[in-house]
């Protein structure tokens, strides 16, 4: 790089303006809060915020939280795939409608989503009656985590691969089916390999979104500690008791691992689009 | 004509045979398929939906209308409107400058600034709050200035604003960049070529080309806005008829066992999100050609 300017000349305008804008906004709304969790973590110190992370309590709800995300995410990758491919290979009246409604769980506030769940799935809520009976209890439980999980995620696959479904070449399938592939092998060894790299960029998006999620997991959860407690949770408990220290302890330890998973997510991506030798 | 077919079929007793094209499924498997995702969609999305509007007229239509008409539910509506309107522009004003930043000009450490914008959709929520917390709450050094002079931020209007610019901030950057690297350069340097000042470049040449992409965005944005939770609950400090939004107010309401309040108010936020779906949807219709075709979220 070295002899490249570190701005290339152009006689576009707007240059200060729009660097400007950029660069302020983004320091305060987004990377001086941030700094100021990681100079609190700083002063406070890595033995002190190991102290308050390696507790029982704490390492239960990190790693229910983690665990129970990267199910949700799981299923929303599988359920995402069949959805994603129903609603672009497929047609059937009413299509377009269930299209939309794929959509909603983006637009339905969280809250409002965490209530309807749990109006739904309690025991006395109209599915929560009927999955009783089988003596299986979703509401208040780890399943009812899981199902505000895959409710908040389960746009994000379906939303990346659509796009990639449709702009396959049916003429790669009609080779494979002329060298005597089954459809299920075509599916599995030509089709799906094509949409993994957007899959897995969805199954990424789903599986932050899910590790942070509040708004929807309360209300369904009954936190109760050791069992049904969230991480996020604890750091509005700490904060409610106006210990600072520790929900920034909690704080960064969420912000690590994040972004841990979201490196090794990237890496398995690189790896998956290189053998698919472009795109 | 068809008429004619089928009867010549019938004459020669030919049956017309269907052939499964070898780039489909089987019949039975697309039904089966149609079915499950059907389903899935119609338990997970479609139920809680309904149950929503079903809990808030549980005592009728009176009793949904009367609890969204007290004090404390209309202040929640209005803080919400006036957060969400002081946040779009906001962040319809960022996404602009950064997606014109990005796409028209070359400089070290562009995939960096990316990374940077899209930072909010993994950073937590909670922990977003938590973050505005420690910066501008009354115990830290700018924080405790800020109160000093009079301007708090956490537990007041200013701190869900900025909560709420957090979580929604990559949304119009993210549907603009695309659109704006697929269009290019051509136009707006022809428009220089030609004398156009800076901002009739922006006015006349760029912005016609990325309305509906910056709308698609605001969409998004207002949609997220509206419905933040996580976020606002660690900053607002739940004052009610003062920092109460609207999704904090379900909060209280469904804590206090008011379920018909709860889902009067959830129901009203409900409408709001229903319109910006329909409009989101209204858009990818008509106007899928000047979206960000390949990021559709």
């Amino acid at each position: 790089m070295a002899g490249t300017p570190f701005i290339q000349k152009t006689p576009m305008p707007g240059l200060r303006l729009s660097a400007g804008i950029t660069l302020t906004m983004l320091s305060i709304v987004v990377l001086l809060p941030i700094a100021a969790l990681l100079l609190q973590g700083a002063s406070f110190g890595p033995a002190n915020i190991w102290e308050v992370v390696n507790r029982e309590r704490v390492w239960a709800a990190l790693f229910l939280s983690f665990r129970l995300a990267f199910f949700a995410a799981l299923f929303n990758l599988v359920f995402g795939l069949l959805l994603a491919w129903v609603l672009t290979r497929y047609d059937f009246p009413g299509r377009r409608i269930v299209d939309a409604a794929v959509d909603l769980p983006f637009a339905l506030p969280t809250a409002v989503a965490g209530i309807a769940l749990t109006a739904l799935y309690a025991p006395n809520g109209t599915f929560g009656q009927l999955a009783a009976q089988f003596g299986w209890k979703i509401a208040y439980t780890q399943w009812g985590i899981l199902l505000a999980l895959i409710f908040v995620g389960l746009p994000f696959v379906t939303r990346t691969v659509q796009p990639v479904i449709a702009e396959i070449d049916r003429e790669v399938e009609e080779a494979s089916a002329t060298l005597g592939a089954s459809r299920l092998h075509t599916l599995i060894h030509v089709i799906l390999p094509m949409l993994a790299p957007a899959a897995l960029t969805g199954f990424a998006l789903a599986l932050a979104r899910a590790v942070g999620e509040y708004g929807s997991v309360i209300f369904i959860a009954g936190n109760i500690p050791m069992k049904t407690e969230i991480a996020p949770l604890l750091i509005v408990i700490q904060l409610e008791e106006f210990h600072y220290q520790a929900a920034g302890a909690i704080g960064i330890a969420m912000l690590l691992i994040s972004f841990a998973m979201l490196l090794v997510i990237n890496l398995i991506q690189i790896l998956s689009r290189r053998r698919m030798g472009h795109v | 004509m068809s008429d004619m077919i089928t009867d010549t079929i019938a004459q020669t007793g030919a049956r017309p045979r269907k052939f499964r094209a070898a780039t489909a499924e089987s019949t039975p498997v697309r039904l089966a398929l149609t079915l499950l995702a059907l389903a899935g969609v119609g338990v997970l999305v479609v139920a809680p939906l309904a149950t929503v509007f079903a809990e808030a007229l549980a005592q009728g239509w009176a009793a949904a209308i009367t609890s969204l008409g007290n004090h404390d539910a209309q202040s929640a509506i209005r803080l919400t409107l006036w957060v969400t309107a002081i946040a779009l522009p906001l962040n319809a004003a960022f996404g602009i400058a950064a997606a014109w930043l990005i796409t028209k000009f070359d400089f070290r450490g562009k995939a960096l600034l990316i990374t940077l914008i899209d930072l909010p959709f993994s950073v937590s929520p909670v922990v977003a709050g938590l973050c505005i917390v420690l910066l501008f709450g009354a115990n830290s050094l700018v924080g405790g200035w800020l109160v000093a002079h009079g301007f708090p931020i956490v537990f007041a209007i200013p701190g869900i604003v900025l909560a709420t610019v957090f979580v929604t901030f990559p949304f119009v950057a993210r549907e603009l960049i695309p659109v704006m690297i697929e269009q290019g350069r051509a136009e707006e340097e022809a428009a220089l070529t030609l004398g156009a000042s800076g901002w009739r470049v922006f006015w006349t040449v760029t912005l016609p080309n990325i309305r509906w992409a910056l709308l698609y965005g605001a969409l998004l944005c207002t949609a997220r806005a509206m419905g933040e939770f996580g976020a606002v609950a660690v900053v607002s400090g739940k004052i009610r008829g003062q920092t109460a939004t609207m999704p904090i107010t379900i909060e209280m309401l469904y804590n206090e066992y008011l379920s018909v309040a709860a889902f009067s108010m959830a129901a009203a936020l409900t409408a709001l999100a229903l319109v910006t779906l329909i409009l989101k949807t209204t858009l990818e219709l008509r106007h899928a050609g000047q979206l960000a075709a390949n990021r559709r979220h």
